[in-house]
């Protein structure tokens, strides 16, 4: 117990550190990477927490995935454009307004975080109903998969999962919309181009496997398409120029992927006259699948499109210009 | 209420107000970005601690789903703030 309790203090004491830390350097570099420290201590929290679907999430999209979207801008923009346009105040009551509206700002958030915690602990302290947790492990038996996230996810909650990944389409689309997407990396070194011969067979595999095993055990499309979004980063950084990301009509099949497949099902199961997204409970296991293998590919394809910053240039006869 | 629950339970609520300060104060776009991150980390923090109900007891899956959606939801927001950023960048270097 004593042992748990060190341990709980010590990830809290980093984790308020670390965000400290990030938030309070002007150095964008040296945030980044302690934002990304700062998400693999808090995949540590999860796992401490008793999540361990969440901190397979956290592991590869908050402290991977977002570390190398925010990495790349930092490197585009060399630190001179993300500033923003607001100009230098040289009058001295500018100077005190501004010094006045931060004192203002923190004491706010002070009181706010002050009146969370207050909130907290009343709702701690009446016993918890577990309504809603009850509920999912009374059905967990007719929702096709024994892992009560998944269950949640696919099924219970499917609503929300379908409309998260209309979310994801709508800032794939966003991306897509503002421009051509920055040009590649020069070609790796031998050591690197070594290592993602190894490492890109292993993500994808890992893909698979996580894809697979989300059924019964921590996993699922989300964690298994941000290992694939990975893959396709590390080959991206080796140099690799398409990535394996389609480009044309192949890419718009693989982004609407998973809100297609989601309301084809729906779809077809109003036609059979079940309600919409309500899976009979024997095929309620080959659906989850199908519209998991569906949704990791769209998350992957947005992903990527994520890191790519923009439209992917189609003409592959044109020398890529290397940065 | 465990001890688990005040320690967690607290540091979300003062990553949240951590991050709020920054997403409001600070002057760079990248860290008001990485601010509003540490903000919503402090969000799943709580909701997660919320879920927890003690070693060896199974913690409520609904909340569990909810983080999850939020996190996936969370980079692709900032995914799409970067992108925006660039043309903003590209907008001014042009003018």
């Amino acid at each position: 117990m004593t042992a748990m309790l060190v341990l709980d203090i010590l990830l809290v004491l980093s984790l308020l550190s670390l965000a400290t830390a990030a938030l309070a350097t002007n150095d964008a570099r040296r945030s980044v990477i302690l934002f990304m420290a700062f998400g693999l201590v808090l995949a540590l929290a999860w796992g401490r927490l008793l999540a361990p679907d969440v901190a397979l999430a956290e592991a590869a999209i908050g402290a991977g995935l977002s570390g190398a979207l925010l990495l790349t801008a930092v490197r585009d923009q060399a630190h001179r454009a993300l500033r923003s346009s607001r100009k230098p105040v040289h009058e001295r009551g500018r100077a005190n307004l501004r010094v006045t509206l931060e004192w203002t700002v923190t004491l706010l958030c002070i009181a706010l975080a002050g009146l969370l915690a207050w909130a907290l602990a009343q709702a701690f302290d009446r016993a918890p109903k577990d309504t809603l947790a009850q509920a999912v492990s009374a059905n967990l038996a007719i929702s096709g998969v024994s892992n009560p996230v998944t269950a949640v996810l696919l099924n219970f909650r499917a609503y929300d999962t379908l409309l998260e990944l209309a979310v994801l389409l709508t800032a794939a689309l966003g991306i897509f919309a503002l421009g051509p997407a920055r040009p590649g990396h020069r070609a790796a070194g031998p050591v690197f181009d070594g290592l993602a011969r190894w490492l890109v067979p292993a993500l994808i595999l890992t893909a698979g496997y996580l894809l697979w095993v989300g059924a019964h055990a921590p996993g699922g499309a989300f964690q298994a398409g941000a290992t694939l979004a990975a893959a396709a980063v590390v080959l991206r950084l080796a140099g690799r120029r398409s990535v394996g990301l389609p480009t044309g009509h192949t890419l718009h099949v693989a982004m609407v992927a998973g809100v297609s497949m989601f309301l084809a099902v729906g779809l077809g199961l109003l036609v059979l006259g079940r309600p919409f997204l309500g899976y009979p409970p024997a095929w309620a296991g080959g659906l989850i699948l199908l519209i998991e293998t569906a949704a990791m590919l769209a998350i992957a394809a947005t992903l990527v499109l994520a890191f790519f910053g923009g439209r992917p240039t189609p003409a592959p006869g044109v020398a890529e210009k290397t940065s | 209420m465990l001890t688990a629950h005040w320690l967690y339970g607290i540091s979300g609520c003062l990553l949240l107000a951590l991050g709020l300060r920054t997403a409001l104060l600070h002057d760079m776009l990248l860290q008001r970005l990485i601010g509003i991150n540490v903000m919503g980390a402090g969000v799943f923090l709580v909701l997660i601690t919320v879920a927890y109900r003690g070693p060896g007891i199974a913690p409520d899956p609904v909340l569990h789903a909810l983080v999850l959606t939020g996190i996936v939801v969370a980079v692709s927001a900032t995914a799409l703030a970067l992108a925006l950023a660039r043309r903003l960048t590209a907008e001014q270097d042009d003018g």
